[in-house]
């Protein structure tokens, strides 16, 4: 099984590279991929430097270019598709109808991989992508279950890649707008959910308190750990109860679903942070790599190495980890 | 240009649901029909979407029958295909699994709102699937809208039909969790239908006492209530062939009307729900939730 991982900077890629990576992800410094943010990601020039690092190490380099093509941009992202492809990037990971096309008419040899974006979740769903695009792989939106999971794998030959680690989208990918909602902009349109501009803290008698777009997204008390503020780990008031009426601050964790996921044939786990700084990035890479290295061939109870999952847990948010819809019961 | 009347997004029962598609008989040019958020809801069996959509249709009501937009279980990937089997109605495709049996029969179809449609190549590319009307996405500006259908024609596409999502709670969010199970803390899959006490959704308000949002099961929706009435015009202008208008509980009778007279140029306003409680930021390219329109509800013509 493939160990994906995820790079917002050289120095990260180095420190994925460096800890075991099978493959790195990376997006360029504007709105054509899905992590948009300031001081993120990389120029063509800093793109292709990673892909040789990369590529003299054996390892592989995917481009994300998979925020959707907006009226009047085609230019911009086409230049994407068509850097990625320069560089000699392995594959472009891409969600849009248009994007998905000209790649496959334009750049044939190019790998073409469905972004968790395009939330495809059925076989007949990928199917399409396969039919129409030549798309080899998809990312599965987090949405399902552990055994839809390994149902859908039995279904498709469309290879699967799943996310193991990191930060949980708790809304299926790309059909989330509620970042635009509060602020006008949205992962589909310009690659960010909660744009850093639109952030306002402020400190008040009631506590720290966390604006998206002028709305309240959340209060802190003095020693509560705050967290950036996305509307969906937010805390609201639902019938006069005060909850976390989507999600709480939480990761995802899936160490002890591997075996699972391997004995489906899940071709790749993807570690989700392109956001992390180079230091997460290498740790979490060395403890994966480990973690899929010593996956049991064999059916029965399994329990990951408990010192690793506290590790993971250290560089979860809220310090809480979840399996997320892989389990039912969460959903 | 047309009235559509969107799917019911919520869960009513069978009555209230066949009470509603009765008031509005004979009222609107076209009806879609069917579950697009929770495939748990079967308050109407597949069979009795068809059924009704049959006797609208009879009436001479364009019938379209609408899809569900997250796709999990086998189950529901089989409920979309029994839709798009049905033989005589058209089916609005709200996912891939979707779009894919459509195009693999060759069948023609509406694409939803929920297929992420922000450019002209990309329209192009669903209309070489099959598609002869979209949905723009709720966050789709006017200017963008133009600005795609300008694509589409420079890049050769025929013209194709396009529907706005006029009036109503949007649609923002979908998740594997049902958040009204949540609340209830009920686990998904014995949640004992507790998104049907809300007929119109459970409202999440921020702890500055602002109402922001609604849970409708794994769906999310803004609680402000869309309504592009003053934005009738410069869809005319742009070609726009229909404006959806999402159901709600009550007073659809009164959207309806007010769209009628919008259309037809005449002064049109919309009380319902109170002005407060609209928002049409989306279509002026800004925060959703916002309201531009100098007189919330009231169409250019009226000022």
């Amino acid at each position: 099984m493939e160990l994906l991982c995820p790079a917002g900077n050289l120095t990260a890629l180095r420190a994925a590279v460096d800890n075991g990576a099978d493959t790195v992800y990376i997006g360029f410094r504007d709105a054509t991929n899905a992590r948009h943010f300031p001081g993120l990601n990389f120029t063509p020039e800093q793109a292709a430097r990673g892909v040789e690092h990369a590529h003299q190490r054996g390892v592989r380099v995917l481009v994300a270019v998979n925020s959707y093509v907006q009226a009047g941009g085609w230019a911009q992202w086409q230049r994407s598709i068509d850097e990625a492809a320069r560089i000699g990037a392995d594959a472009v990971i891409v969600a849009d109808l248009g994007l998905l096309e000209y790649t496959a008419e334009q750049w044939p040899d190019l790998g073409l991989h469905l972004s968790v974006q395009a939330s495809a979740t059925t076989p007949e769903a990928l199917d399409f992508y396969k039919r129409c695009y030549g798309v080899s792989r998809a990312v599965l939106p987090r949405v399902l279950s552990i055994q839809q999971v390994e149902a859908l794998a039995g279904d498709t030959d469309v290879e699967l890649e799943v996310f193991g680690f990191g930060s949980l989208c708790v809304m299926a990918e790309g059909r989330c707008l509620l970042s635009s909602y509060a602020t006008g902009e949205s992962p589909n349109t310009v690659g960010a959910c909660s744009p850093a501009w639109a952030v306002q803290w402020q400190e008040t008698p009631q506590g720290r308190e966390a604006r998206l777009g002028g709305l309240l997204i959340d209060r802190f008390a003095p020693d509560e750990p705050a967290g950036y503020p996305t509307i969906c780990k937010g805390r609201y008031d639902v019938e006069g109860a005060l909850e976390h009426a989507f999600e709480s601050p939480t990761s995802l964790e899936t160490a002890e679903l591997l075996p699972r996921l391997k004995r489906a044939g899940i071709h790749a786990v993807k570690i989700e942070g392109r956001q992390r700084s180079p230091a997460y990035v290498g740790k979490v890479t060395r403890i994966w790599r480990q973690l899929i290295d010593r996956i049991p061939e064999a059916e029965g109870d399994y329990t990951p190495d408990p010192a690793q999952v506290a590790a993971l847990r250290e560089f979860s948010e809220g310090a809480t980890t979840t399996l997320g819809p892989y389990e039912r019961n969460w959903q | 240009m047309k009235i559509a009347i969107g799917p019911i997004l919520y869960h009513w029962p069978a009555a209230d649901i066949r009470r509603f598609y009765d008031g509005l008989r004979g009222r609107v040019d076209t009806f879609y029909l069917g579950e697009t958020v929770c495939g748990r809801r079967r308050e109407l069996r597949p069979e009795e979407w068809i059924g009704l959509g049959r006797e609208l249709a009879e009436e001479g009501h364009e019938v379209v029958l609408s899809t569900l937009s997250l796709v999990e279980a086998r189950s529901e990937a089989s409920v979309v295909r029994r839709l798009c089997d049905n033989g005589e109605l058209r089916v609005e495709a709200n996912d891939f699994t979707a779009v894919s049996e459509l195009e693999r029969r060759g069948l023609p179809f509406v694409a939803g709102p929920t297929l992420n449609l922000y450019s002209g190549r990309a329209l192009r590319a669903m209309q070489r699937a099959g598609a002869v009307r979209w949905v723009p996405p709720m966050e789709l500006p006017g200017d963008s809208l133009r600005g795609v259908l300008g694509e589409l024609t420079e890049l050769g596409g025929e013209a194709m039909e396009t529907e706005v999502f006029a009036y109503g709670r949007q649609p923002l969010a979908f998740s594997a969790r049902c958040f009204s199970a949540r609340h209830y803390d009920r686990p998904k899959d014995d949640c004992g239908f507790v998104c049907g006490h809300h007929p119109e959704g459970l409202p999440v308000t921020t702890r500055a006492g602002e109402p922001f949002l609604v849970i409708n099961g794994i769906q999310t929706q803004s609680w402000g209530c869309a309504n592009l009435l003053p934005a009738i015009p410069d869809m005319q202008q742009m070609g726009v062939s229909a404006v959806r208008l999402s159901p709600r509980p009550g007073a659809m009778d009164q959207v309806v009307a007010a769209f009628r007279s919008a259309i037809a140029g005449e002064p049109a306003t919309l009380h319902e729900p109170e002005p407060g409680q609209q928002c049409d930021g989306y279509w002026w390219g800004e925060a959703g939730h916002t309201r531009k329109a100098p007189e919330p509800g009231m169409a250019e013509a009226d000022r």
